[in-house]
């Protein structure tokens, strides 16, 4: 466990680089969102951003950690990691603190902290452990099965904790899965599924089964004879009728309201624009505010700190999930898609890379690393402008919080040390 | 497809995501400037309205605090209900409803509870107001009138309607504006400029704190006073002898041109549309539908002219060279014209008369024939009326004057075309229109166009616009006021005219009606009156009109009188003309008996009788 000097400066420095432009923007941002007209100080510890001040300092300190440990400490220490991490997530069941209605925190000491955020790098380094070793062949249903496993048991914990939007950061993690082998079959199936699901909230169960059923008949009548296979046309509309009825049920059954408020308006499930109206003002509130302030922010946008809907508060929760609002209304257009586009070069530049990776369980951890960060990045902006249903997960590095930031740091830099060290990979 | 499919997922959404932005925040923008911005409240410092005082410089409209019981229901305690009800003299069920309307308005926001509290019940109440959570005090500005005449022309403010606000974007919602008379004409000086802060608030519509450290803040300017060019006694007295009758009185300062008095009667108290019962008030006005109070009799009310117009057809026939001062006539009492042998009667007694003699004793036939003879110069009747419209136009006849008065009416002066248009296949002539020959036929003023009219022949030729603005503080008045109009008639022709207007009083139609030591020229008027009842036309008891000025050298004052059924031009219009006169000339009124005959006269009989649904008598 030594130092190696060598490998600090094969870092690659365009991720460091994003990464603490990120960091820094976020951090204005969040002076922004949680200053009302009085700003005190920058180091005001009473106040969110110099808390984040120090949350920041916490991030540095745990990168000169990571770049420190051998590269070899992470694939081998990943189960131990992820059971430590399991048992967290556990405990939160006896220690946690409910915040929200969510139990997804511990109280130490007045800092919470978010142990959810931690397992998601804890489950990518096992899964990238456990598809990479030697005795998987993720091809086989059995080794996919366990590789599940390891995905569903986090995801499973967070659910129960009441922390749905976690969760899918969780089931995101398929991408590695597809990256290093399972079936082509299981990603169409599960889109195929997803457009049944919403094509059935939308229209309505009857209305899809019956275009499956079209189509399907169409394609018997058309194929040649060899090519036709009646069973799979027989399980297929099976599913999807099964599938639509349950989806139809368990929306009506199933979902508390607010899911399904956000749901059907997400779809626009009403009709008359006056309620619609009605609708968006009560239910999505947040959303509501937040896209006033992303168009208030014009093109060029009101300047730092001179936001009035930011100064306002008219956002609830805007210095955290919906930091994105503030950076649309005091930067305008430039400075929010310079910030869609830089993630997307940090996503891009992280899966080109863990594609240069020599070992697979670089590029397994990589390709994990990139759909946590790709899921995050997608679902919060998305959800911040209304093109996405309100799922509360924080935007990296930009949202206010400790183990957010932490967390993400973490993640990126275990990537990073990885990637630093590939030529000592043989 | 397994390396690649993550990164186009990355970069589609990436695309998606700016697409959304763009639509966002540029296509569909909802870009803030200060003005509109709503997480920024907008607080204005009314300034004080500008002072209105009459030509003396007397006041007649100050400023006074009025007080608003404000609430914010959410922060209303348990309180004594009992003693709060008792200050502000209201019962129970009354709290409980204004208590409730406030709610429903929204239980965090300030909402009005009670307007317009006296200075008394302010003063009781504002001891104890801490006693009572969540109610407070508003101070509002509102007009203090210190005089109760003059309504008509000082005019109200009331709160802005929607056409205001759309019109001007100076006003916003509850703003005070001028209706009304003065108050509206100069409704941009009296107001001043209002100043304005601007608040960031907050999400509950809090403020908290001024936006940009109050960079953009602006101070108010306080509103200008003025000077009227109302002569408040003259007009005071002017609605005192108008009491009981309708009808206008308008006079005039011949050589500015300077509105003297402008009654239109009934009046009311202007201070009767302040406070708190402003709106019972205001419909109670504006419901009178015999009286029309809130109608400005002086401005609006048109009406034949009758009689005086004979001055004008007289100094037209002069123009024309159609007449000439000692031309005689013979008048047997009626004058009998076109091939049916039609009738004019006449009242003037018979005999020969002449320009001087046809004036003073109004004689019908006398003008019959000058008309006849103008409009018959031409062999074309349609040009000839032409000239004749255009000659009587230059009097302000016709138009709108372009005074600064709140309201007004065109009256009407039919030229050709108006007669071509109404006889499409007839050969029209003098004869067929003859009645506009004594000012009855399809001639149309109001009482302020006579009164310039009158000015106009005072000054022997040309008439100032007449306005009532005298001065503003530190500003120049529209020049156009200060600009002499002159009327198409040489200035030759108006001495036989005034000469003939003299011997009304000394010989005529108004020799009852001298006032020692003062040369009035004048001329009576009985203008016949028709109205509707259930769709028939009805004839109703004359309006009496008279018109005057005085001195006859070098006049001081030029004056109209209109009262409504009347009857005859020297029975009650020529009294009060006459009574004015010697009040604004003299300072006071030696003419007692005429004005005691005049204040206690009411006409309230005449005005009932087409309500009476009988049959009924007219000019008794």
């Amino acid at each position: 466990m030594n130092l190696n000097r060598a490998n600090s400066f094969q870092l690659d420095w365009l991720m460091v680089f994003l990464y603490v432009g990120l960091v820094v923007f976020g951090y204005f941002n969040i002076v922004s969102a949680a200053t009302g007209v009085e700003f005190t100080s920058y180091f005001d510890i009473s106040k969110p951003y110099g808390k984040q001040l120090i949350f920041i300092g916490a991030a540095f300190v745990s990168i000169v950690f990571i770049l420190a440990l051998d590269a070899k400490f992470y694939e081998r220490f990943a189960s131990i990691i992820f059971l430590f991490s399991m048992s967290t997530l556990v405990g939160l069941f006896l220690f946690g603190k409910n915040i929200n209605g969510a139990l997804s925190w511990y109280d130490i000491g007045g800092f919470t902290l978010q142990p959810s955020e931690f397992a998601k790098f804890a489950t990518a380094l096992a899964l990238a452990k456990y598809v990479s070793d030697l005795q998987t062949n993720i091809k086989e249903v059995r080794h996919q099965i366990r590789a599940s496993l390891i995905i569903l048991i986090p995801a499973a914990l967070i659910l129960l904790q009441n922390d749905a939007g976690s969760t899918l950061v969780f089931i995101a993690l398929i991408f590695v899965l597809y990256r290093e082998g399972i079936p082509d079959k299981y990603i169409l199936i599960g889109f195929a599924l997803f457009l049944v699901a919403i094509g059935t909230l939308k229209f309505s169960a009857l209305v899809v089964c019956s275009i499956i059923a079209g189509c399907l008949l169409i394609n018997q009548l058309f194929l040649k004879k060899k090519k036709k296979k009646f069973g799979v046309a027989l399980w297929i509309l099976i599913v999807s009728i099964g599938l639509g009825f349950a989806t139809e049920w368990s929306y009506n059954n199933v979902l508390q309201k607010h899911h399904k408020d956000r749901i059907g308006l997400w779809l626009r499930l009403e009709k008359d624009p006056i309620k619609l109206k009605e609708m968006k003002r009560n239910i999505s509130y947040n959303l509501n505010e937040s896209e006033k302030a992303i168009r208030a922010g014009g093109i060029k946008g009101k300047g730092f700190s001179e936001g009035t809907r930011t100064k306002g508060k008219f956002v609830p929760e805007q210095h955290t999930d919906y930091i994105f609002s503030t950076v649309a209304e005091e930067w305008g257009f430039l400075g929010s898609s310079l910030v869609v586009l830089m993630f997307v070069i940090l996503i891009g530049r992280i899966i080109f890379l863990a594609e240069q990776q020599k070992s697979q369980f670089s590029r397994a951890y990589g390709y994990g690393v990139a759909s946590i960060l790709f899921v995050h990045f997608l679902i919060n902006i998305g959800m911040v402008m209304g093109l996405i249903p309100t799922v509360g997960i924080p935007l990296p590095f930009f949202s206010y919080g400790g183990s957010g930031l932490l967390g993400f740091t973490i993640l990126i830099f275990i990537f990073l040390k990885l990637d630093a060290n590939r030529l000592n990979v043989w | 497809m397994r390396k690649y499919l993550l990164l186009i997922l990355v970069i589609g959404s990436g695309i998606c995501l700016i697409w959304r932005l763009f639509f966002l925040q540029v296509l569909d923008s909802g870009a803030n400037t200060i003005e509109n911005d709503n997480a920024i409240r907008k607080i204005y410092q009314y300034p004080k309205r500008g002072y209105i005082y009459d030509r003396d410089g007397k006041l007649l409209v100050a400023n006074q605090p009025t007080y608003d019981v404000m609430v914010i229901p959410n922060e209303v305690e348990t309180l004594d209900t009992l003693t709060f009800c008792t200050l502000l003299k209201i019962d129970k069920t009354e709290f409980l409803k204004y208590l409730n309307r406030a709610k429903r308005y929204s239980p965090r926001l300030p909402s009005l509870f009670l307007s317009h509290l006296s200075k008394e019940d302010y003063a009781f109440l504002s001891e104890q107001m801490r006693k009572f959570k969540g109610f407070y005090i508003r101070k509002r500005a509102a007009r203090d009138y210190q005089t109760d005449i003059g309504a008509n022309v000082l005019g109200y403010i009331a709160e802005v309607n929607p056409d205001n606000l759309y019109k001007d974007d100076y006003y916003k919602f509850g703003d005070l504006i001028g209706k009304l008379g003065i108050e509206k004409s100069y409704e941009e000086q009296l107001r001043g400029v209002k100043g304005v802060n601007y608040i960031q608030k907050d999400i509950y519509n809090r403020d908290i704190g001024p936006y940009k450290a109050g960079q953009f803040d602006t101070l108010s300017v306080p509103g200008k006073d003025i000077k009227i060019t109302i002569d408040a006694e003259l007009q005071a007295y002017g609605e005192r002898l108008m009491q009981n009758k309708m009808g206008g009185i308008v006079a005039i300062e011949p050589n500015t041109g300077e509105l003297l008095s402008l009654v239109s009667a009934p009046s009311y108290n202007p201070g009767l549309l302040v406070g708190r019962d402003r709106s019972k008030n205001y419909m109670k006005l504006y419901q009178d539908s015999i009286y029309k109070p809130l109608f400005d009799k002086a401005l609006i009310r048109m009406h034949p002219p009758g009689s005086p117009f004979k001055i004008l057809v007289a100094l037209t026939a002069l123009q024309e060279e159609v007449i000439s001062e000692n031309d005689l006539i013979y008048c047997d009492g009626n004058y009998t014209y076109g091939k049916k042998r039609r009738v004019m009667k006449c009242h003037c007694g018979g005999g020969y008369r002449n320009l001087n003699t046809g004036i003073s004793n109004s004689c019908n036939s006398y003008f019959a024939i000058a008309f006849r003879k103008t409009i018959g110069k031409y062999e074309n009747a349609s040009k000839a009326m032409d000239i004749w419209s255009a000659q009587i136009q230059s009097f302000g006849l016709g138009n709108f004057l372009g005074n600064d008065l709140s309201v007004g009416k065109k009256g009407n002066v039919p030229d050709g075309s108006y007669y071509d248009k109404w006889y499409p296949d007839f050969r029209w002539g003098a004869t067929t229109i003859l009645s506009n020959a004594i000012g009855q036929g399809e001639i149309l003023v109001t009482p302020i166009q006579l009164a310039n009219m009158t000015a106009a022949i005072a000054n022997r030729g040309y008439y100032y616009t007449p306005h009532i603005i005298k001065s503003i503080d530190g500003e120049v008045i529209d020049p156009n006021f200060k600009t002499k109009k002159e009327t198409s008639i040489d200035a030759v022709y108006y001495e036989p005219i005034i000469e003939g207007m003299h011997s009304v009083y000394k010989t005529g139609t108004a020799n009852l009606l001298r006032v020692p030591g003062i040369d009035i020229c004048g001329k009576t008027g009985t203008a016949e009156n028709f109205t509707k009842i259930d769709g028939i036309k009805t004839q109703l008891t004359d309006h009496s009109i008279f018109i005057a000025f005085a001195p006859k050298e070098n006049p001081k004052i030029a004056i109209s009188v209109l009262v409504e059924n009347g009857y005859y031009g020297a029975r009650w219009a020529g009294r009060i003309a006459s009574l004015m006169i010697e009040k604004y000339l003299k300072g006071q009124v030696t003419l007692k008996k005429t004005e005691q005959l005049v204040l206690n006269k009411s006409l309230e009989s005449e005005y009932l009788k087409p309500y009476s649904g009988k049959p009924f008598k007219i000019n008794e």
